[in-house]
């Protein structure tokens, strides 16, 4: 379970999140949605100590933020990338066993390639292993960096807004693959979402953030309503019956 | 392949330095041999140097072409310098020995450069066009207050700090020699050290954090080293802006790897290389018709060019 214990944040003199306190469950898939500048990136990257946490506290599986160092935080949750600057020509092989780094230091005994093996072999990369990461597509570049977040073997795996720039087919295909993770191999995925039909069909919680404050937290079917949502982005949404769940139309 | 290529690299030096060394080795053969060989480690340890501080810059600063020269580092050692003769005058600067002056520019130059530059990497999402800007303008900056200091001076001090100001292979004083080569070892040693470190920190500072690497601590340390690396270049030789462009570019070709213990052996080989060879046809067959620097930063210039007109930034 990860707390956040009255966080706040602020860029300069705006405040980007105010007293936020949650509780995100382990297990599963947790969805933050909001409207932009909402806060929710802000969030993310507290979590996943991108930025420097001030004010508040943050416990992953009760280990705070404050307290414990990097390295071994590092063991306990990972942060899916988007993208890498300069080492876009790095081979698939070699990205995938960088995430073996907080267990091996970069000495990969064999244990760590067998693991960096089965990441390749479960997210089909062999193939595409001696690939340059700038050789792939959007959708092969994901999968090669949810690989490495894998062969990280932490509890918990962090994306920020991974649907970006993924069409129908590759957006639907990630989410499969998340959910699968989450079912199969008890990971706890927290993302940050756009498409709020995204997050009603695949996440399992949800927490709404508007303005740096937390509108509604809770299990996905309870909180993420035609109501919820009309209130968070000001527009209006009906709901549609579809046998796997709910679509809120809004278009 | 990579170990064929280092190999062969190494043999090249080793055998150039012999070159250096022996080549028309005659008359007051002793003489000769002792101010050769100091030359010679003068060349290697410069040419390692810059080498080296190149790779580590452009590793913490995420891009391939911006290097320490381009970013005023060494201007900002000559001003240093400048502002010590003033501060201490000229008499007494002139009457401490060169490893004292040495060991103090280095000293003030660390604090310097992590002050200035550890402000400007920080914000991540730098935009490289903002940092070649920001660089090019500290360069102009730190060059036109020593050129106006050094005109309020003394012409007598002035001839003092003259020197510092071009790159030149020829008189090096001994103990900074010594004091030189040992901060280089000590670097490189302690670089080499935390090598696979540096190959997470190349990943970029999301990744390198959620791996688990204190990404600031680890860039602070690395500027350090730098700034030591190029005091002791800029202290032995002068600024020669454009070898660690030439070097590290040629070094990632020739690596074929991002592992940071291959990339900083290659580059140390190639800088010492490049000085050696350089000199050695300089001095022996051109007669010393033109300088090494002048032929290398057109080469670099040209190359400097080349490499932002391609925009092959990432």
């Amino acid at each position: 379970m990860i707390t956040i214990n009255n966080v706040s944040h602020k860029i300069g003199a705006n405040d980007i999140l105010t007293n936020v306190t949650a509780e995100i469950p382990a297990n599963g898939i947790t969805a933050i949605v909001g409207p932009n500048g909402a806060g929710k990136s802000t969030l993310l990257n507290l979590i996943g100590r991108q930025t420097t946490l001030n004010d508040g506290d943050i416990q992953i599986d009760g280990s705070s933020l404050h307290s414990t160092s990097t390295d071994k935080l590092a063991l306990k949750i990972a942060l899916v990338a988007q993208d890498v600057g300069v080492a876009s020509r790095i081979k698939i092989k070699e990205l995938i066993a960088f995430g073996r780094w907080p267990h091996s230091k970069g000495r990969l005994n064999d244990f760590d390639k067998e693991i960096v093996e089965a990441a390749m072999e479960r997210f089909d990369l062999v193939d595409l292993k001696d690939r340059f990461l700038d050789q792939l597509s959007g959708g092969q570049r994901q999968r090669a960096f949810i690989a490495m977040a894998f062969a990280q073997e932490t509890d918990w795996l962090l994306l920020d807004e991974p649907l970006n720039n993924l069409d129908m087919f590759h957006a639907r295909a990630l989410m499969n693959e998340l959910k699968l993770l989450a079912v199969e191999n008890q990971k706890s995925i927290v993302m940050v979402i756009h498409d709020v039909n995204y997050a009603a069909r695949w996440s399992d919680y949800c927490i709404g953030l508007d303005f740096g404050k937390i509108k509604f937290a809770g299990a996905t079917q309870d909180v993420l309503t035609a109501k919820s949502v009309e209130q968070l982005f000001q527009v209006n949404v009906s709901v549609l019956g579809s046998p796997n769940g709910i679509i809120l139309d809004h278009y | 392949m990579a170990n064929a290529r280092l190999f062969l690299l190494g043999a090249a030096l080793i055998l150039s330095s012999l070159f250096f060394l022996f080549w028309g080795l005659s008359g007051n053969t002793w003489f000769i041999f002792e101010l050769r060989s100091k030359k010679l480690i003068t060349l290697i340890t410069v040419g390692g140097a810059v080498s080296v501080a190149t790779i580590l810059f452009q590793t913490i600063s995420a891009n391939r072409i911006l290097t320490p020269a381009i970013m005023g580092f060494d201007a900002l050692y000559i001003l240093l310098q400048t502002l010590l003769v003033v501060v201490i005058g000229g008499a007494n600067w002139a009457l401490l020995p060169d490893s004292i002056v040495f060991l103090l520019t280095s000293a003030i130059m660390v604090g310097a450069s992590l002050l200035l530059y550890q402000f400007l990497l920080q914000k991540d999402g730098r935009h490289l066009h903002v940092l070649i800007l920001v660089g090019v303008i500290f360069g102009l900056l730190f060059r036109s207050l020593t050129s106006f200091i050094q005109r309020l001076i003394d012409p007598s001090e002035f001839a003092m700090i003259q020197s510092t100001m071009f790159a030149s292979f020829g008189s090096v004083d001994e103990n900074s020699l010594i004091i030189s080569c040992i901060i280089f070892l000590l670097c490189t040693l302690l670089v080499f050290k935390y090598s696979t470190f540096l190959d997470v920190m190349a990943l970029g500072k999301q990744m390198a954090v959620s791996l688990g690497v204190s990404y600031i601590s680890f860039q602070r340390l690395t500027l350090v080293v730098i700034s030591l690396l190029v005091c002791i270049s800029t202290a032995l030789v002068g600024p020669i802006t454009f070898l660690g462009l030439l070097v590290s570019a040629l070094t990632y070709k020739i690596a074929g790897s991002l592992e940071h213990k291959k990339l900083l052996i290659i580059s140390f080989l190639l800088g010492a290389l490049f000085l050696v060879i350089g000199q050695t046809i300089f001095e022996r067959l051109l007669r010393l018709q033109s300088t090494l620097s002048i032929v290398i930063e057109f080469f670099g210039g040209m190359l400097f060019l080349y490499l932002v007109l391609r925009k092959r930034f990432k």
